[in-house]
Parts: structure tokens; C-alpha cells; sequence
């Protein structure tokens, strides 16, 4: 551990290019988190289903990819498609514990990442699966050639800046944006004004579906999925959140940045085998600060 | 058709948990009966019927926190792999050095006397149950400033934590686990000794937990479930009474691991020791079918949701998880008072509640 920070500041270019990695992956937590942040914002929803939506998206790719269709292609298939499964899920499922308290929401949602988690399981075995894009093998040299980044990595870099982007502009811009800022802030306000607020629960809900799908894809073909990684995707979204606070892009954005950053740093200083321990690290001390932040108001955090 | 549960029980409960029906003296009476009979009558599944009290002890000390405080915890088995590993370590430790002993495979060739073992296990269990407690406290303090759902998601973390920090300690095993110190004695013989031991846990619990909901801290841990910042306007030192409560749950949980350990002859991070996907989920499920915040809630459940997993392990085989996944959404979604809970809405006589006819009187025929 000792030998891995002294490396750290024999050679400052390692910093550089841990930073620049970790907000390559940062950009892909930002998205997965884009939904979870809607999610909770608009209708209160704590969804620890999160990540299994993510490898759901993975497996379309690793799909597709099996069938020698370019994993890039299964962009625009999985994100049809997961918009599809999330709505079904709400009308399910999720119409029905809306209104109740929140531990329900979460329980509920458990509930379901264990059954996708054995769905996945039974259908495509537990070995873990990478979609092969073909570019993996190329780097990018940066900054004088001292530091390298893969090609997959750039590009799904600005994928997500793309998608982020469009998320932020159809918020702001849509129709359907409106109406789902206008429920966010209140709901039965926006009934009044004529809102169906069912369709604007379902369609918050399919979108982030949707937005996971395609996190999943990039995901897929950057690391590695496999059906029971979703938790940890979870729990990254979790992280972000509840450090950004719902409803707040931006927030969301740098919050994801962080602890991409944060992930990279922990994983090179303690060993690859602890970045989970990282980001439960993360969600504990995000916690922790939240409650000194509260503190002061003599408040909990709710 | 929807009916909150937590506003009848703030009404009707109080009164009945004071008493002891003779309908809860019959039920005791069954399941110690049958605690008793079960074994000698199935003989091969004294395993399966140990593991049942377990189950049953996780369920209950789940609905401490999750049913009578509304504190819904998700990482509860933190302190069944916390009380497993300190009761290994204080059996091992006591009579041989623990880091030699973890870094063979086959514990060192190291061999404890019966009278060893013995003093090992109970010391061990002494300080399972200890050490436990103490780490709820310890804990109490990061956690309790958190409420609903951000308790639940701090508290999974510190399971998974957990389970993934122990998997990198050399000095208890790591990632490869500990071999427990072999039972001097048949394989018989072990089975029914953790089977009674196991057995007598999950009842003193049970005695132990109708006392305290019966006495003042009971209602106080009722009175933060239905408002918190009520109940500290009005003198209760809240989060005393979390972190007692708390601790109460870990020293039973402490006791459960370090029987479960004992039991099963291996211990390992991940999937024995803080099983957060497997047991961990399933006492807040048990809990949940049986109907939380009430007293049999959790028995009844534990033991229906363990002979339907035990079932469905049998003849679904590949499809049990996604069975348990689909139960645990239909009994969150559409019947979330539990058995019991429904059994007390319909049949309030039963329990020894009196429901006072009031003149609105919807509330029992809103269902």
C-alpha cells in the first residue's frame, strides 16, 4: 500500500493519467445516476434496481456482439427495449408503491434486482461476459504520449456527454420535460393543472430504464458484466445521489466525476480488490457528511 | 383495501402486548412441543429444524429495529458474521495462536480437547454476544442520524463492507476462510448439542423480546416508530433508546453466528459470515410475511418462509431464487401487514385487543 503512494509521487504523470481514467468512468456513473436522481426527484422512488437495469443493457450488447452485430449498434436496441421493460415494471410493480412509504419502494425494488439477477442468471449462465467492440486495443496517446487512454473509453466519453446533453435539454425543453418538473415539485399542484401525473410516473420511469440501458452498453464493453455485478452499480448510483441531492444535473455530473476519480485512486493505493470496499467507503463517508451537514440545523437526514 | 397498519397499532397494540393471552400460551406451547418432538420424529433434518430456529431469532431481532422502532435496517447481518468471527477467534485464541492457526488449511494439525472445545464454545459465544453489542453502539453513532431509506442503504453498506474488509484480513483467514474447531464427538452428537443450543436461543429471544414490549422502553421504541421528534419532545432520549435497541438485536444476532458457525464447520467472508443477498434479505422478508411489529409476526413467518424455501430449493431447482424474488415483490406490494398483521386486523379478539367501537368506526371495515 505504502509502495503504491510512493509510486504515486515518484511519477506525477500516474496521477494524471489515474484522473484522467477516473473520469472516463466517472462520465458512465453520471448516466447510470442521470435516472436514479429523475427517479427519486419526481416520484420518490428509492430504485435498488438500478444496477441490474445497467447489466441488463450490458447483456443486450454482449448480445448482439455474440451475433457479430457491432456491440455499439445495441445502443438504440437497448435503450428501445429497457424503455419497454420500464414501463412494464412500473405498471407492474412500481404504479403500486408509489404512494406507499418509502422503505416499501426499496424493499420492492430488492426484490426485483434479485429476480432479474436469476433471470439473467438462467438465461445466460454466471461466467462474466465482455461485448467485444474491437477497439480495445487501441490507445490515444495524450499529453506527449505519457499517458494513454483507451479508444472505447474517449468514445463513450463523449457518448455520455452527448446523452447528458439531450437528457438536460429535454428536461428543460420538451413538453414531457415540463410536466415532469412541474410533478416533481408537486404532484397534486401538477394534477390540477391537468398533468396525467400516471403518465408522467411511467414515462420517468421507462426513461431511466432507458438511460441505464445504455450506461450498461458502454459498461459492457469497457469493463466486464456478469449477472450479479449490478449491486455495485447500485450502490455507485446510490453514492451519487445522495451526495448531489435528486434533481440536481449538475451535482449529479461532478458528484459522478468524484468518485469515478475516487475509484481509480482507491484501487490503484489499496488493490484492485478492494475498489468495492472503495465505493462502499465512499457511500459511508457521503453519509457521514450529510449528517454533520444536517447537524447544524439540528435535522436528520431524510 | 389498503389499511395502515402502523395506525391501528398505535391505537390497539400498547394494551395487548401487555398481557399474555392463553392464545399466545397455546402457540408457545406448540412450538416448543414441537421444538422437542421435531428432532426425535425427523431425525435427518435436525440440521434443517436448527437452522428453522435461526431463522426465527433473525426474524425477531430484525423486527426490534425494522417493526417496533421503524428503523427498516438492511445490514442486520453485519453482527451475524461480526458474533461468528469473534466467537471463532475467542475459540481459537484461547488456547493456540490465531494467525498460525488460520494460515494452514487444516487449522494447524492444531487439536482441542473436549474439554477445550467446550470452554472455547462457550466463552466464544459469551463474547460473540459482547462483542457484538458493542459494535451496534459503536455503529449506533455513524448510523442513527440517518432515517428511512438512507438508514437501510448505509446500513447495506456496512454489510457489504464488512464482508469484503474481513476477505482481505489475513490474520482471520481472509478470503479462504477459517476450518472451526472439530466437535469432540459423533456427528449425532453435534447436531442435537447446536440443535438445543440453537433451539433454546431463538426461545429466549422470544421470552426476552415479550418481556421488553411489555415494559416502558417498549412503548418508547413505539413512540419513535410513530413520530421521532414527538417522542423527544416529550422526554424520550431517542437515541438512547435506537442504540439499545440496536445493541439488543446484535447481542441475539452475535449469539446466531456463533452457533451458525459452529455449525456448519467452515467459515468464510462472503457467502457464510455477512450474506447480505441471502440471510440478510431473508430476515427482513420473514419479518415482513409474518407481519412486523407484532410478536408472533415474525415467528410465524420465519417458519412458513423457511419450509417454502426449503420447498421450492427441492423442486424448482434453478428457479428458487427467482420464486423467492417474486414472493418477497407480492408480499411488499400487495399484502404488506403480514399474516399476522391481517389475522389481527380480522380477528382482533384473538390477541386480546379491544377494539373500541368509535363513531366514525371505518377504520375495521375499511378492508
Amino acid at each position: 500500500m505504502l509502495d503504491n503512494l510512493n509510486l504515486l509521487v515518484l511519477a506525477p504523470f500516474l496521477n494524471v493519467q489515474l484522473l484522467v481514467d477516473g473520469l472516463f468512468i466517472g462520465a458512465i456513473f453520471a448516466l447510470a445516476s442521470f435516472g436514479l436522481a429523475l427517479v427519486w426527484g419526481v416520484m420518490n422512488v428509492k430504485n435498488l434496481c438500478q444496477g441490474e437495469y445497467v447489466i441488463m443493457g450490458g447483456y443486450f450488447a454482449w448480445y448482439m456482439g455474440a451475433q457479430g452485430i457491432h456491440p455499439m449498434l445495441a445502443m438504440p436496441v437497448a435503450a428501445v427495449g429497457m424503455f419497454a421493460f420500464g414501463w412494464v415494471i412500473y405498471k407492474m410493480i412500481i404504479s403500486r408503491v408509489v404512494e406507499k412509504d418509502m422503505f416499501t419502494s426499496l424493499l420492492a425494488t430488492f426484490g426485483l434486482a434479485i429476480v432479474i439477477q436469476q433471470g439473467l442468471n438462467l438465461a445466460f449462465g454466471p461466467e462474466v461476459q465482455v461485448a467485444e467492440s474491437g477497439y480495445s486495443t487501441h490507445t490515444i496517446p495524450m499529453l506527449g504520449g505519457s499517458i494513454t487512454v483507451a479508444e472505447i473509453r474517449f468514445y463513450s466519453f463523449l457518448i455520455c456527454c452527448a446523452f447528458a446533453a439531450a437528457i438536460i435539454g429535454f428536461m428543460k425543453m420538451s413538453r414531457m420535460g415540463q410536466a415532469i418538473r412541474a410533478t416533481a415539485q408537486d404532484v397534486r399542484a401538477a394534477k390540477v393543472m391537468g398533468i396525467d401525473t400516471e403518465q408522467v410516473f411511467a414515462f420517468t420511469y421507462a426513461l431511466n430504464a432507458a438511460v441505464c440501458g445504455v450506461a450498461g452498453v458502454l459498461i459492457s464493453m469497457i469493463w466486464v458484466i456478469q449477472p450479479f455485478y449490478g449491486i455495485t452499480h447500485s450502490i455507485r448510483s446510490f453514492v451519487v445521489v445522495t451526495a448531489a441531492g435528486f434533481g440536481n444535473f449538475p451535482g449529479v455530473i461532478m458528484a459522478a466525476f468524484g468518485l469515478g476519480v475516487a475509484e481509480q485512486f482507491g484501487g490503484f493505493i489499496f488493490g484492485a480488490e478492494m475498489q468495492q470496499v472503495t465505493v462502499v467507503g465512499a457511500l459511508l463517508l457521503v453519509l457521514i457528511w450529510r449528517q454533520v451537514q444536517m447537524a447544524r440545523y439540528r435535522q436528520a437526514v431524510q | 383495501m389498503t389499511i395502515v397498519a402502523n395506525e391501528r397499532a398505535d391505537t390497539v397494540e400498547p394494551t395487548a402486548r401487555r398481557m399474555i393471552t392463553p392464545n399466545d400460551l397455546i402457540m408457545f406451547g406448540a412450538i416448543v412441543l414441537f421444538g422437542i418432538v421435531g428432532p426425535l420424529l425427523f431425525p435427518n433434518y435436525t440440521f434443517q429444524i436448527a437452522v428453522l430456529w435461526l431463522m426465527v431469532l433473525f426474524a425477531q431481532t430484525w423486527d426490534v429495529m425494522g417493526g417496533q422502532m421503524g428503523y427498516n435496517s438492511l445490514g442486520n447481518i453485519f453482527f451475524f458474521g461480526a458474533g461468528m468471527y469473534i466467537c471463532t477467534v475467542t475459540q481459537i485464541g484461547l488456547f493456540t495462536d490465531v494467525g498460525l492457526y488460520t494460515s494452514s488449511s487444516d487449522g494447524g494439525s492444531f487439536l482441542f480437547t473436549p474439554d477445550q472445545y467446550y470452554i472455547g464454545v462457550a466463552v466464544g459465544l459469551l463474547f460473540a454476544a459482547i462483542g457484538s453489542s458493542l459494535l451496534a453502539v459503536a455503529l449506533g453513532w455513524i448510523v442513527f442520524g440517518l432515517r428511512g431509506p438512507y438508514f437501510a442503504i448505509g446500513t447495506l453498506g456496512i454489510a457489504l463492507g464488512a464482508g469484503e474488509l474481513v476477505g482481505a484480513w489475513e490474520w482471520v483467514g481472509g478470503g479462504g476462510g477459517i476450518p472451526i474447531p472439530v466437535y469432540p464427538g459423533s456427528g449425532d452428537g453435534k447436531s442435537f448439542f447446536y440443535y438445543c443450543l440453537c433451539f433454546g436461543a431463538a426461545m429466549a429471544t422470544f421470552v426476552f423480546l415479550k418481556w421488553l414490549y411489555s415494559t416502558r422502553f417498549g412503548l418508547a421504541i413505539n413512540a419513535i416508530r410513530d413520530d421521532e421528534e414527538k417522542a423527544e419532545a416529550m422526554g424520550v432520549h431517542t437515541m438512547r433508546h435506537k442504540t439499545v435497541a440496536w445493541a439488543i438485536s446484535a447481542f441475539f444476532l452475535g449469539i446466531s453466528g456463533g452457533l451458525f458457525g459452529n455449525m456448519t464447520g467452515f467459515i468464510e467472508p462472503l457467502e457464510v459470515a455477512f450474506p447480505a443477498p441471502t440471510f440478510g434479505l431473508f430476515m427482513v422478508a420473514m419479518a415482513l410475511l409474518g407481519g412486523k411489529g407484532t410478536i408472533w409476526g415474525p415467528v410465524i413467518g420465519a417458519i412458513l418462509f423457511h419450509i417454502v424455501k426449503e420447498a421450492t430449493w427441492t423442486y424448482f431447482l434453478g428457479w428458487q431464487w427467482v420464486a423467492l424474488g417474486v414472493i418477497i415483490i407480492v408480499n411488499i406490494v400487495f399484502f404488506q401487514q403480514g399474516i399476522v398483521g391481517w389475522l389481527q386486523e380480522k380477528y382482533p379478539a384473538w390477541f386480546g385487543i379491544e377494539v373500541e367501537e368509535r363513531p366514525s368506526g371505518v377504520k375495521g371495515a375499511a378492508e
